[in-house]
């Protein structure tokens, strides 16, 4: 029984946090120039950097599709975003995992049949690791897209929620993943509600399957109105420099 | 709302990391004070009203610091403590330094009645500090709680009615800074003292005014890094220190000693260095000259005894040396000779964890010396039950009303000035001898937790009650087995029935047998609360009188007991059996059962015997048992052993509930016929739920005995001509087989007692945390084993039966409580600890009885020597089943009060009269012997004597009102000169003495029944003839 008590019994989770609270998002778009598209997310301390570039030839000839686009994503975690100092090699099946989910969410977003036989590159830098990778990036990736102006048929939105001892916990820390709570990821349309990813690796009790996906449900909505006020910003900035 | 705070922590785990956490801080943690119409909250815990103490004008809430509730835990936990404000920064520091006064401080919190509410300082925005630069992590939270006081000052002020804050801390320093801050600080003492309650100020444990010596008496314990890096080394040993039951003076640790393991005995209370039963220390070998063998020795502590008591009248000096000068003695008499390869010996040199707990026992009476009545604190002596623990020193003022009476003390601390642990008081139990008290201690004392059900957890029970019937919705998923000859055979006036059995002949021959076992799980649901109290409790304990329930009364003896002819859930294990029982196939299905008849084994027995009854269900018992001969024969020659202990029965006066009469259990062949199905029933389960979680299925294995155990008994037996082969199971089970000696009936029954006694403990574990080959269950022979058949009393069974119905049903849910290895591991160690205890409490249980019985009785019996010590021996009188030391030296003055003539040793405090020869593990008489010559008196282990029983009322304590009482036992034959005492076999004997001592000593258990004679007759004359000399 030594382990950590992750939610007390006043009902505060190891930061200070209510166990449907999120943590603090910032974000910004736009921040690097090369790329088409660029976005920078935070949840807290997980920090991402996401480049869009394309739609672009495709660099192989054997990966053209006639009709449509080809996504192409790629993830690299930086040796210093953990606590521990780690090169990790770029085959990293985990990393590749990661990088395989985020293409099959956007694959139905993202009108790709606008892009035959081309290639849009999504890239993404871990900066820093605190859990949720996986959300951090998907969020990340609709903004560089909606800033690389690639058509889409919504946001696309992603929350993590978990079991957490005793009551569902919404966008999980590195150290409430790490303690065998069972996490889950939803990557959600806002607007229609419709889920397009919905990923667990661990148990988790059928009884409370519905709470967990109301909750994530629910960070996917208010994830949303953050991004769609950064994306607003953007614009009427960009508007304002235009009129000038 | 939200503010993000990052701070940066450094951790060590080999590499330093460097951690980087969000710490958000809120401004909405509210107050909690009823009054305070400021704060957003819905429900308060601190009431408006508060207490009012005389040092203070106003009501107020309490603020305590971390060492208040480590120290004054038990204070806290009274009724008078109330509105106390439990500062996050203690909670977390408490929890950091110890788990268990973590739990008592969550329980007073849960507790609506004592008004604990939990602020979450370290989250609020106006009350979380920075540690500022070369401030010590204590001064940081010594200054969280001022700032939390101060906060919570500001926040009440004005508040209608009026509250004020007061803090309250032990450290006079905090307590300055507090009141310059213009806080309200108080030290518990001067709170309680104004409250004027005698019992509270007992309970404050101060261990300042206590530790009266200046004087060094132990040598300081290391620091303990050095200690960490001493263990990393080698140089010292890590252990949890287990003291002898014999001697409070002489532990040992099991360690590994340069990659062997081994045990380090630590002797004498300067080596021990203030390190109690339980706790885990690091021990320093010492050099190998001072290293000694032994068997375990006794120390009679009356002489001892004294010079406590001068210590207490400040000749602490001078008793001092007189101890010493005894403790010497002890020493010397015990170097080793130098045949017997010597013991390393150790001593402590740091604690690493205590293990202190609450202890119960009794006041020492020598220690109160003040006039009956008076009420002045004085310090006194406290004697724990347990005879491991050392005497505590504590102060009291109720002295005298604690005479006699059966109290709880617990340990604060044990300077190095002070010769006794300092302790305070906690609560008395009730009157000493009285069995309610008694039984009440030995279940405190057994860790067994005994309280009523909690309403909460009664509710999990159904609704209907006693009028719970099943519905036709239970038979969902069930068979209906109501049509079945279910039968079952049980203990007489057994209410708790969780077995059941049918058999059935098939048309092919062989036939259909079914285990029926109470459906439990059906009402006990994971997790809930009574499942929760379930797992704690463990199991059922059964003591002589009465029964520790580990499942609400209505579920055991009535809605999962398989009652005859009412309707029951079962969960059933169906096999098809040929001829020679062996398993055609196996299957397992819950099952709606309607037991025909419940029997007892004597009823069984005799429908069995009876030739008339010829109806279905005796007929169905006969068959068991033809089947359940051949599972055992089998069973027999796969190497199973049948092991024994001297267990008893008490017939108990039905309205005094006083025992009468002692018999000893019989076994009846039903017995095994129920055993026997139930093994195979276990089995069967242990094979199906380890295929299906075979990383955390909850089995049961029973190690095989490192062979280093069975070294005394192999050489004691090998008197007789006996050898013991217990390279596996099976040669043993053949050895103690032909192991009969035809003059002694009893021989092979002591042999598997004793052979019992150095088999390791039966354990639960967790299928992932071991290897296959581990699993063996060496005394049943089989590879694999579990328990399934008793859930009413077991809860592994509880766990067993959810993961069978997960194994045979797949639609089941279950959550990870089944399938996570390390809360498997847990669960199990939680629950051998507890399966230990309930046997030992039963064992006391009877103990305790035996004494009932014995009171006022003088009682001669044969018995047997079973265990030889430095300077006693064990003896065990079958009959009762009871064991008791025999001691082999004695005070001198007692000699010649017994006696009636001079031996003339006055002078010698102890008088060792036998002593101890390792070389033939025995205690033999000192006169000077030739070689080649044996001594005229020898006590071996199997030897037959004649001892006198009766209760001890030369209590401990100096007290009357049966304080720890003692089984006295008194050697009458052989006879031996100063040791024995006159009884009715051997006073109107005159010959008596010398014909008992000339009695060949290798006579295993008759006198004069030798097996094997190895001297010749006329030696033994000669010794004859010498003795009449002496």
């Amino acid at each position: 029984m030594s382990r950590v008590e992750l939610l007390s019994p006043e009902g505060l989770r190891i930061d200070g946090r209510r166990p449907a609270e999120l943590r603090k998002i910032t974000s910004t778009t736009s921040v690097l120039s090369q790329a088409d598209g660029s976005a920078y997310l935070e949840h807290g301390n997980t920090k991402v950097l996401a480049a869009v570039y394309g739609p672009r030839e495709a660099r192989h000839r054997a990966l053209v599709i006639h009709d449509r686009a080809v996504l192409n994503v790629e993830l690299n975690l930086a040796p210093f975003s953990t606590g521990e100092r780690r090169r990790r090699n770029k085959n990293d099946k985990r990393l590749l995992e990661i990088a395989q989910f985020v293409k099959q969410t956007f694959e139905p977003v993202v009108i790709t049949t606008l892009y035959p036989r081309s290639q849009i590159d999504i890239y993404f830098q871990v900066i820093q690791h605190d859990g949720g990778t996986l959300q951090a990036c998907i969020n990340a990736a609709t903004l560089a897209l909606i800033d690389a102006g690639i058509a889409m048929t919504d946001y696309v939105c992603a929350c993590t929620a978990g079991w957490v001892e005793r009551e569902a916990a919404i966008d999980l820390n590195y150290t409430e993943e790490s303690a065998d709570t069972s996490e889950m990821t939803i990557a959600m349309l806002p607007k229609s509600s419709k889920i397009t990813l919905m990923q667990m690796e661990s148990r988790l009790h059928v009884d409370k399957l519905d709470e967990v996906i109301a909750l994530a449900g629910e960070g996917c909505k208010q994830i949303h109105e953050v991004l769609d006020k950064t994306v607003r910003d953007r614009a009427e900035d960009l508007a304002r420099k235009m009129a000038v | 709302m939200l503010r993000q705070k990052q701070f940066v922590k450094k951790t060590k785990s080999g590499k330093v990391l460097k951690v980087v956490k969000e710490h958000y801080l809120r401004d909405d943690i509210w107050c909690s004070a009823e009054a305070c119409r400021a704060c957003d909250h819905t429900e308060t815990v601190l009431s408006a009203t508060p207490s009012i103490n005389k040092l203070f004008p106003l009501p107020h809430y309490i603020i305590p610091d971390t060492n208040i509730f480590m120290n004054q835990i038990d204070v806290m936990e009274k009724p008078q403590i109330t509105n106390v404000i439990v500062l996050q920064t203690v909670l977390e520091e408490v929890k950091h330094l110890s788990l268990p006064i973590h739990k008592r401080v969550r329980d007073m919190i849960s507790n609506k009645e004592k008004r604990f509410y939990v602020f979450s300082n370290e989250h609020h925005r106006e009350t979380f500090i920075e540690k500022l630069k070369d401030e010590t992590p204590n001064d940081r939270n010594d200054r969280a709680i001022r700032v939390a006081t101060k906060w919570y000052a500001k926040h009440i002020q004005g508040l209608k009615p009026n509250v004020s804050m007061v803090m309250m801390t032990d450290d006079v320093a905090n307590r300055a800074k507090a009141t310059a801050d213009g806080l309200q600080a108080v030290s518990v003492k001067w709170y309680i003292e104004a409250l004027e309650n005698t019992e509270l100020l007992d309970m404050i444990s101060d261990t300042k005014e206590l530790d009266d010596g200046q004087q060094l008496l132990y040598v300081e314990h290391l620091s303990p890094s050095h200690l960490s890096s001493g263990i990393k080394s080698g140089k010292y040993y890590q252990g949890k220190l287990g003291i002898s039951s014999h001697n409070y003076l002489e532990g040992s640790i099991y360690t590994k000693i340069d990659g062997v393991e081994g045990t380090i005995l630590i002797v004498g209370r300067e080596n021990l260095n203030r390190a109690v039963n339980g706790d885990i220390i690091a021990v320093e070998l010492l050099p190998k000259s001072e290293w000694r063998t032994t068997p375990t020795g006794v120390v009679i502590d009356e002489e001892e005894e004294k010079a406590e008591e001068e210590s207490l009248k400040e000749e602490q000096k001078k008793a001092q040396e007189e101890e010493d000068t005894v403790m010497e003695d002890a020493t010397k008499s015990a170097q080793p000779s130098k045949l017997d390869t010597p013991q390393p010996c150790g001593k402590v040199v740091g604690i690493i964890r205590r293990n202190w707990r609450q202890y119960c026992g009794f006041l020492d009476r020598k220690s109160v010396h003040t006039p009956a009545g008076s009420s002045a604190p004085i310090n006194v002596l406290f004697y724990a039950m347990d005879s491991k623990v050392p005497k505590i020193k504590f102060r009291t003022r109720q002295a005298h009303s604690l005479l006699g009476q059966r109290i709880i003390v617990s340990i604060d601390s044990w300077p190095k000035t002070s010769r006794h642990p300092i302790g305070h008081f906690i609560r008395t139990l009730g009157d000493a001898g009285d069995r309610a008290t008694e039984t009440e201690v030995l279940l405190l004392e057994h860790d067994v937790p005994f309280h009523e059900f909690s309403k909460q957890v009664l509710s999990f029970l159904p609704i209907e009650g006693e009028n719970w019937v099943v519905t036709p919705e239970d038979f969902n998923g069930r068979e209906d087995f109501r049509s079945l000859n279910v039968c079952s055979i049980d203990p007489p006036g057994c209410t708790d029935i969780d077995d059941a059995l049918h058999v059935t002949p098939l048309p092919n021959g062989n036939y259909q047998v079914g285990v029926h076992i109470a459906d439990v799980t059906h009402f006990v649901r994971p997790n809930n609360l009574m499942d929760q109290e379930a797992a704690m409790r463990g199991t059922t304990v059964y003591l002589v009188d009465k029964r520790i329930d580990m499942l609400p009364g209505l579920l055991g003896t009535n809605l999962c007991s398989l009652r005859s002819n009412v309707e029951r859930l079962a969960f059933s294990c169906i096999w098809e059996l040929n001829e020679d029982a062996e398993i055609v196939n196996v299957r397992f299905t819950k099952s709606v059962i309607s037991s025909k008849a419940s029997l007892t084994y004597e009823e069984a027995q005799n429908r069995i015997d009876d030739e008339r009854m010829q109806d279905d269900i005796t007929k169905g018992i006969r068959i068991l048992n033809t089947l359940a001969k051949r599972l055992k024969q089998k069973r027999m020659d796969m190497g199973a052993l049948t092991l024994a202990s001297p267990e008893v029965r008490f017939n108990l006066e039905r309205d005094s509930q006083d025992p009468v009469d002692v018999e000893m259990k019989e076994l009846k062949e039903t017995n095994a016929l129920v055993e026997e199905f139930m093994l195979l029933a276990n089995i069967s389960v242990a094979r199906k739920v380890y295929d299906k979680f075979p990383d955390s299925a909850m089995l049961r294995c029973h190690p095989t005995p490192p062979a280093t155990s069975f070294e005394k008994l192999e050489k004691a037996v090998a008197r007789f001509g006996i050898t013991l082969d217990h390279s596996t199971s099976k040669a043993l089970s053949d050895s103690l087989d032909n192991a009969v000696i035809p003059e002694e009936p009893y021989f092979n029954k002591l042999l598997r007692i004793m052979t019992t006694r150095c088999m390791m403990q039966a354990l639960y574990f967790c299928s992932g945390s071991m290897t296959e080959q581990e699993f063996r269950h060496y005394g049943l022979a089989t590879d694999i084993y579990t328990h399934f058949t008793s859930p009413i009393r077991r809860y592994p069974d509880i766990m067993v039966h959810r993961q069978l119905h997960a194994a045979i049903d797949s639609d089941v849910k279950y959550g990870t409580e089944l399938t996570d290895k390390e809360t498997m591991n847990e669960l199990c160690d939680g629950l051998n600890h507890r399966h230990r205890m309930a046997q030992q409490a039963g064992r006391s249980s009877v103990e305790l009885f035996t004494h009932l019985f014995f009171k006022n009785k003088v009682e001669e019996e044969e018995g047997y020597v079973i265990r030889i010590l430095k300077n006693a021996f064990i003896v065990l009188v079958p009959k009762y089943g009871i064991e008791s030391i025999v001691y082999a030296s004695a005070k001198a003055p007692k000699i010649t009060a017994v006696d009636g003539k001079d031996t003339s040793k006055d002078s010698a405090a102890v008088q060792q009269i036998l002593v101890y020869n390792p070389e033939t593990d025995s205690l033999q008489s000192t006169e000077p012997l030739s070689p080649g010559e044996t001594p005229k008196v020898q006590i071996q282990l199997f030897q037959k004597v004649i001892v006198q029983i009766s209760i001890d009322d030369d209590l401990k304590g100096g007290g009357e009102g049966g304080m720890r009482q003692k089984l006295k036992m008194e050697l009458l034959k052989p006879w031996i000169e100063g040791l024995s005492v006159h009884g009715t076999c051997n006073k109107d004997d005159p010959e008596a003495h010398a014909a008992t001592s000339t009695a060949d000593p290798n006579a295993p258990l008759a006198n004069g029944t030798a097996l094997k004679k190895r001297e010749g007759g006329a030696e033994t004359t000669k010794r004859a003839g010498k003795r009449s000399k002496a």
